[in-house]
């Protein structure tokens, strides 16, 4: 957790603030080309910034109040309609985990607009962020420097436990929430 | 629009044919196929043998785990697209293909990397000298201008992947190109040298400092590998 957070989130945090910089400059100078070149250094360090950070918030000591489905009681009733009940979905979540080839993540989403409310569980390579006309709801982190140290090549066994950590109060704030709202506070 | 469709469709198949038989097989000489099936290759030098570059523990875990996997993966994904080939299920067979190039080309890039490295002691590290040197002059303007240059792709990797010395099979010159997750190298270029670019390749040790990763394995790189495929490309 300590490198994950102070070391992972830092250096995309770091990139993003610099590539920002850049350009807002090509703004200024007007130019294109360098405007466009920056946007996958954005797209990918933004992402880094933005999953983290929502990461970190949906996660929670296993002692607390929070760490139960319990906490979530309109989640747990949409996700207990879409899949039958809270295992299967964590089943099916858990599989979606490690079917990822490379790095990425995995996300509980909730659609907005058309169909709107409906949940989905959605995998993202990289660091690409969640899309747009989705909330974002719960996001594991799938990438190897997730779990590396203490769980080694063993991956199933670091999705297992977290469900152990999930902060369902949280889940359930973003459920009932709009887009806007779950990615506010996210300024850097 | 049929009959334009109709008339590509040999030439394709002719195409896909024959740059599936060029170069990749001599590469890939020493890869071990039992009966059809994948099997993990052993190494020439024991684990702890590339210390204190890349641990033994990275080593071990990295060949007897994650390589296994893909052998594993891979030989599954053989066996399901024979089975559905059998039975006429096309579109089985067909759904395997991100598997097939996922586990295939891990355990493709694992077998090529083991064998691009050696102990310090050994043959591992320096700079490589004849034919492939005057080449990597060529191409790069000199030997560190390379090495610069692949770490600067490395760095700029986003996720999981590898970074590669390949030779362009067309114009006969060398370049770098970088592969994500376990995308395989093949096609217009021979895989030379490959670095493995995965988190599982030097975390343990080197925690979130890759960078210092690609410098280490500097001192590992065993030239006589590159420098005989590079002849054989
Ligand atoms: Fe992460
Ligand atoms: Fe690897």
């Amino acid at each position: 957790m300590e490198l994950h957070h102070s070391k992972h989130h830092q250096t995309y945090v770091t990139n993003l603030n610099r590539a920002l910089e850049s350009h807002h400059a090509a703004i200024l100078a007007n130019d294109i080309a360098a405007q466009i070149a920056l946007q996958p250094v954005i797209k990918f360090n933004g992402g880094g910034h933005i999953n983290h950070a929502l990461f970190w918030q949906n996660l929670a000591p296993e002692s607390d109040e929070g760490a139960k489905p319990d906490a979530a009681p309109s989640l747990v009733a949409e996700i207990t309609k879409r899949w039958g009940s809270v295992d299967k979905f964590k089943e099916n979540f858990s599989s979606a985990l490690l079917g990822i080839q490379g790095s990425g993540w995995g996300w509980l989403v909730k659609e907005e607009g058309e169909g709107a409310g409906a949940l989905r569980i959605i995998t993202t390579q990289n660091q690409d962020p969640v899309f747009s006309g989705e909330v974002p709801i719960i996001g594991v982190d799938m990438w190897e420097h997730a779990y590396y140290l203490q769980y080694l090549n063993g991956k199933a066994s670091y999705v297992e436990n977290i469900w152990n950590v999930i902060n369902w109060k949280t889940a359930e704030q973003r459920f009932l929430a709009g887009r806007a709202d779950v990615l506010k506070g996210l300024e850097l | 629009m049929s009959s334009t469709l109709l008339r590509t469709v040999p030439a394709l198949r002719g195409a896909i044919r024959v740059s599936g038989a060029t170069k990749p097989a001599a590469a890939l000489a020493s890869t071990s196929f039992v009966r059809g099936k994948a099997t993990l290759p052993d190494l020439s030098y024991d684990y702890g043998a590339l210390e204190p570059h890349i641990s033994g523990k990275i080593m071990e875990l990295h060949h007897k785990k994650h390589h296994q996997t893909y052998v594993t993966g891979l030989n599954g994904a053989l066996t399901t697209i024979a089975e559905a080939e059998s039975k006429g299920d096309f579109t089985k067979a067909a759904s395997v293909a991100p598997l097939l190039n996922f586990h295939g080309g891990g355990h493709l890039n694992h077998s090529l990397f083991w064998e691009n490295l050696a102990p310090a002691s050994r043959d591992g590290g320096g700079e490589p000298d004849g034919a492939l040197k005057k080449a990597i002059n060529e191409d790069f303007g000199s030997f560190d201008a390379f090495r610069k240059q692949m770490n600067t792709s490395l760095a700029g990797i986003q996720g999981s992947g590898w970074a590669w010395l390949v030779k362009d099979n067309q114009s006969g010159t060398l370049g770098l190109v970088t592969r994500a997750n376990q995308d395989p190298v093949t096609g217009q270029y021979s895989p030379l040298l490959g670095i493995d670019a995965w988190e599982h390749a030097y975390y343990l040790q080197y925690e979130n400092r890759k960078a210092e990763y690609f410098e280490a394995i500097w001192n590992v790189i065993n030239w006589k590998t590159v420098a005989s495929r590079f002849e054989k490309a």
